[in-house]
């Protein structure tokens, strides 16, 4: 539902892609591979609405995601490099404001289920200033389990995880696929997941 | 029109019309610009009040005059580049800012130089002269934000929303400073009323203006130039440039 | 509407979280306030005559402290580009961001003014003229200034670079503030600066968070 048409970006001169082509359907999963710097975030920003391209089209349901980007948001789950996180306020709070503002229901037993979920029972309530990185990461994460949305793009999801944090968000990533749901996924690990695999190499 | 339109609209073509353009329009700018001098400075009678010293309103009131058209082009190029996204609109409206700047800077300083003589200060706090002061306020903070972005196409975009956050600004800040004071010479030049000064005195303003204009038009496509260039250097068709190739001999830097 | 809300009140926790940014605004217009008498001499009729200018410019200025925070600290976490990522419009998010910074730093202000009035010996009249002059005008500042903010976000010297942009755009405000203080006091009445004003306001909070979005996702592009 997810398609990409002849896409192509330039940052000031230099031309990052061209001629960038793939779709997505419901319980596929692809897997964006490049080198550092080739653009791989920047396309998945740009995927997000987050910029604009020169050439090409980028369709979600069939319709362009620039008329009516409302629809497209409501769909579209994001995770980058940046956790979207506030330093002073409890992994509850953040969750809670933060699915508030994205539309979607943010209510305490919902999130603290979530929390519980990317094991962090017991800590929902503390400053996310005092997390480890790791589960600040796990607080980020913990969005997948509260959102609805059927598409996934998340850049480098599984980075500063440790072993249990990972198998936690395979299984979480599992049953969203498994659920009809879509993943576009960037990550320097060599990554198992269930649902048909896709891939895609960006290149210069 | 459309054809033409969206030939000029890339900028290598606009960058050869360009070219061939300036140098025209610049003469003509000279040649007005010496016929209203002349009639400014030697044609015009000695004013019953003010004496000689009055003929500094035919550089005065033309370069104020300028100051606010050209923010007014700007903000026209500015709406083009934002609802189209051309690059050629954003570059023009970044051309023209140092020249409404400078025509607002020789506005406040002709206004002075005017004023010492007439009223015996060299500043007052009067609606136009303030006004003037803030308008030159406004081009500085364009030139200081699309100095300061690095990524042009941001810079291009951010500088045309204040650019057009400054243009609707300017009626109101021009009423809200004349209803804090005027003192300024009541409009001796408006387009409603019989105009209170002689003919000839009339006559070489406009065509000074219209020399500014003309100036002004010649120093921005100049300018449009320099950043087509800048902007493109790494496409093929500037490197195949005859005065590219004669100055930098093969490689560009 | 929830988002709205949701909006408001994280960036009112956070502040009442890190109590020091909104009182240092504060503070700071006490201290201008302050400063202007020290540099003009104790004339009383003097302090009082230009009181009205002194308190505003002092207002802009504490103002215009903060709005370099309003969007910075969401920019570099990822919460901003979060809510361009919402469905819901960035217009609302941002109208409520910045009602958030009207409550921590253009309310105290309002609070303040008419016992700082005291200190120039303004009148009972004229100081209520102050504080409704304010209660209009420090919403026009937010709202203008959430607009620079948002045009200078990330930019290099973004805090000096976005005093130089709004501070022309605050000069109506700044006229029909201090203007409407010195009508009340020369007998004239305030009605007609204060209506201006109340226009203003409305055209500003009409516009600028709109404006401002848009400003916010050319920033968020590069």
């Amino acid at each position: 539902m997810l398609t990409v048409s002849h896409l192509s970006l330039s940052r000031g001169h230099r031309r990052l892609f061209s001629d960038v082509s793939f779709s997505l359907m419901p319980g596929q999963w692809l897997h964006l591979e490049g080198d550092n710097g080739v653009g791989k975030t920047s396309l998945l920003r740009l995927l997000c609405g987050l910029g604009v391209w020169e050439q090409g089209e980028v369709t979600w349901k069939n319709q362009s995601i620039v008329q009516e980007p409302e629809n497209f948001r409501a769909d579209l789950l994001y995770l980058g490099h940046q956790l979207a996180l506030k330093e002073d306020l409890s992994p509850l709070e953040n969750l809670r404001a933060d699915a508030l503002v994205a539309g979607r229901d943010g209510s305490v037993d919902r999130v603290m289920a979530a929390l519980g979920q990317m094991g962090l029972r017991g800590r929902e309530h503390l400053p996310v200033r005092v997390l480890s990185q790791g589960q600040k990461r796990r607080t980020a994460l913990a969005r997948l389990l509260i959102s609805r949305a059927p598409l996934w793009i998340l850049d480098e999801p599984f980075v500063a995880l440790d072993a249990a944090a990972q198998n936690a968000l395979s299984g979480v990533i599992n049953a969203h696929l498994n659920d009809a749901g879509m993943l576009l996924v960037t990550s320097h690990q060599p990554l198992s997941l269930q649902g048909q695999a896709l891939s895609y190499r960006l290149t210069a | 029109m459309n054809k033409i339109f969206f030939h000029y609209a890339a900028p290598q073509n606009f960058y050869a019309l360009a070219g061939r353009l300036w140098p025209w329009v610049a003469a003509l700018a000279s040649a007005l610009a010496v016929w209203g001098l002349w009639l400014g400075f030697f044609v015009a009678p000695t004013d019953f009040q003010q004496g000689q010293g009055y003929r500094i309103i035919f550089v005065h009131v033309p370069v104020s005059w300028m100051s606010m058209i050209i923010y007014l082009a700007m903000a026209f190029w500015a709406f083009l580049g934002l609802t189209f996204n051309t690059r050629l609109s954003g570059m023009m409206c970044r051309a023209l800012a140092p020249t409404g700047a400078i025509c607002a800077f020789l506005s406040l300083w002709t206004g002075a130089l005017w004023g010492k003589p007439m009223w015996g200060t060299w500043w007052v706090w009067d609606a136009r002269l303030t006004s003037e002061l803030i308008l030159f306020f406004l081009y500085l903070g364009y030139i200081a934000l699309t100095n300061a972005i690095d990524d042009t196409r941001r810079a291009d975009k951010a500088g045309g929303i204040l650019a057009l956050v400054g243009a609707l600004n300017v009626p109101v800040i021009y009423f809200s400073v004349k209803w804090w004071n005027t003192l300024h010479q009541g409009a001796s030049v408006s387009l409603t009323q019989g105009s209170k000064m002689a003919e000839i005195m009339l006559q070489a303003m406009l065509i000074m203006a219209i020399a500014f204009w003309l100036y002004a038009i010649a120093i921005a496509l100049y300018r449009v130039r320099s950043m087509i260039l800048m902007r493109e250097r790494h496409a093929q068709w500037v490197a195949d440039l005859p005065e590219i190739k004669a100055q930098f001999k093969g490689a560009l830097p | 509407m929830s988002a709205f809300w949701a909006v408001v009140q994280r960036d009112l926790v956070l502040a009442m979280r890190r109590k020091t940014e909104v009182i240092t605004a504060v503070f700071f217009f006490v201290v201008v306030a302050a400063l202007f008498p020290l540099g003009i001499g104790p004339e009383i009729n003097t302090l009082r005559l230009v009181a009205p200018g002194i308190l505003w410019v002092g207002a802009l200025l504490a103002s215009m402290l903060s709005l370099g925070r309003l969007f910075a600290a969401d920019f570099a976490d990822g919460t901003l580009e979060q809510m361009a990522l919402s469905p819901n419009s960035l217009s609302v998010l941002v109208a409520a961001k910045i009602l958030a910074h009207w409550l921590l730093s253009g309310l105290p202000l309002v609070l303040l003014a008419p016992v700082l009035g005291l200190q120039f010996d303004l009148t009972e009249e004229a100081l209520w003229t102050l504080t409704i002059g304010l209660l209009l005008g420090t919403p026009i500042l937010s709202l203008i200034g959430a607009v620079g903010a948002a045009l200078t976000l990330g930019v290099r010297g973004g805090d000096v670079l976005l005093s130089l942009l709004i501070l022309p755009l605050y000069v109506p405000a700044l006229i029909f503030g201090a203007g409407a203080v010195q009508a009340q006091m020369s007998g004239l009445g305030a009605a007609a600066h204060l209506s201006i004003l109340a226009a203003m306001a409305l055209v500003a909070a009409v516009f600028s968070p709109w404006v401002s979005a848009a400003s916010l996702r050319i920033a968020l592009e590069s």
